[in-house]
């Protein structure tokens, strides 16, 4: 599903993030990326969306290299990225207002588009039905990642790119859509990426788990999402070596 | 700008007023009242045309000037490129206070109604421009990056975010601007013409000496100023809605 070849990566006066970094993600797969502040994990999300532009080598995503920002990946931001001025109807709807702006033209929205404004369907499954005249400024964080997520699941995206997108929340609430981002990652058959400075949260999300430092590793969470599994001793030692690797980093 | 308190400052204004009157005791003074009753008399006498005159001035300005500069400074704060070369030219120009023109654009656009609208446009333009582009300058960047993940290009940022961004701006430079589109108004319909509130307030009060009609003309000309806020204000609250939710 997406394949990084060889990617080097800085900003200006900066210096480089990434040198020759390699990366392989199989769709359906969920990923988590964990690591320390400016170590390049938002970063390297935003190359994956399109947003950004290795300064050398390639980001394939189903095969194609990644040129600009892909009808078929959703991107879901930490402070959820919502018009102020828009309900919650309207920005649910607003990937489908922007697709139908442009038409079926294969650059912005898919070929194979059909003109769709209805996003009632969402609203229902994310518990946002009553809410939906309302402004973000009326409702809740939890509400407001919500109406971000339908936003973007309205756009059948196949592969889903989240950016700490439960750092301000509670506790409960952030279980809550943790778990729902899961259940609908495998209701959609969506590949997940998911940038996380929480070690809880990479494991509880990421049946697999990059560390970027340096170097970057792998570590495996196969039972990442299953019932039970936060209180499991796998969950624990996992979060135990993570714990040691990130401060022996710092 | 709730009603009520609207109500008690032009109670409280007239009261003062009064009591001016009643101290200075001059007819360059009059009271308010007698204003009120020469207020009526005239508005069939001529002074409803001259506040159609003002009003149709100062709104075809008012026009103008959104329709040139809203999209303008859109175009300058989403567009770095344009900001680096336009910003500078706007900043030379911004500070010359454009009363300073009347002279030079009555020679250049003539007696007639042009001439007074690009006056009330030259003001407007310059506030709405410096806001609107500063407006959409400063959206939050993960705003863009949220909308062109969605696949947004810059048509789509712009009718979808800069736009609708940028609409309390252009409502705010209004509002900011009558007091002085009015100011301008009245210098502007110093000069020859025959029609306006500024021609009737300045022949009342300086050729005719008829006091009463010339305040009869300034009140007028605050009706005109007073209406033009609260058409802004109702074009606020159906415009921009989402600032007015609890």
């Amino acid at each position: 599903m997406i394949h990084v070849h060889s990617l080097t990566f800085g900003y200006p006066h900066a210096g480089l993030i990434f040198q020759d970094f390699n990366w392989k993600v199989e769709r359906g797969e969920a990923w988590a990326i964990l690591g320390s502040s400016g170590c390049g994990k938002t970063t390297l999300l935003y190359l994956l969306a399109g947003l950004r532009f290795p300064t050398k080598g390639v980001i394939e995503i189903d095969g194609e290299t990644l040129k600009r920002p892909r009808p078929r990946t959703g991107l879901i931001l930490q402070d959820y990225g919502l018009l102020p001025w828009a309900t919650v109807r309207e920005n649910a709807g607003l990937g489908l207002q922007v697709r139908n702006f442009y038409g079926a033209d294969g650059k912005h929205t898919p070929l194979n588009f059909q003109p769709e404004k209805d996003v009632e369907y969402w609203l229902t499954k994310l518990g946002l039905v009553e809410v939906a005249n309302k402004y973000p400024s009326q409702i809740s964080g939890g509400q407001r990642q919500r109406t971000a997520i339908a936003r973007t699941l309205s756009l059948s995206p196949d592969l889903l790119l989240m950016d700490e997108p439960f750092s301000s929340l509670d506790a409960v609430t952030r279980e809550d859509l943790q778990n729902l981002t899961l259940t609908l990652c495998k209701e959609q058959n969506l590949t997940l990426v998911i940038v996380t400075h929480a070690i809880e949260e990479a494991i509880a999300l990421g049946s697999k788990i990059l560390l970027l430092d340096s170097p970057p590793r792998i570590f495996e969470n196969p039972k990442a999402g299953e019932a039970g599994h936060r209180n499991s001793r796998e969950y624990r030692e996992l979060r135990e070596s993570l714990w040691k690797e990130m401060r022996s980093e710092k | 700008m709730s009603k009520r308190g609207v109500l008690f400052s032009i109670f409280g204004l007239t009261v003062a007023w009064q009591i001016a009157a009643m101290l200075v005791q001059r007819d360059i003074l009059p009271a308010p009242w007698d204003v009120f009753l020469v207020f009526v008399d005239e508005l069939d006498n001529g002074l409803a045309a001259h506040f159609l005159y003002s009003l149709w001035r100062v709104t075809a300005g008012m026009a103008l000037s959104v329709l040139v500069a809203a999209p303008a400074g859109l175009l300058i704060g989403g567009w770095k490129r344009l900001d680096r070369i336009f910003s500078p030219i706007i900043y030379v120009l911004y500070p010359i206070p454009k009363v300073v023109f009347v002279p030079v654009v009555l020679l250049f656009l003539g007696i007639g109604d042009t001439a007074k609208i690009t006056l009330i446009f030259l003001i407007l333009f310059f506030q709405i421009i410096v806001l609107v582009r500063d407006q959409a300058a400063g959206l939050p960047p993960q705003l863009i990056q949220s909308l062109r993940s969605l696949g947004a290009g810059r048509r789509a940022l712009f009718r979808f975010v800069y736009l609708p961004a940028s609409l309390p701006a252009i409502l705010t430079a209004l509002r900011q601007s009558i007091g002085t589109a009015v100011a301008v108004l009245y210098i502007a319909e110093l000069f020859a013409t025959k029609y306006g509130l500024g021609y009737y307030i300045y022949y009342n009060g300086s050729t005719l000496f008829n006091y009463p009609a010339m305040y009869a003309g300034v009140v007028a000309m605050s009706l005109l100023g007073l209406g033009m806020y609260y058409a802004v204000d109702w074009a606020e609250r159906r415009l921009c809605k989402w600032k007015f939710v609890s």
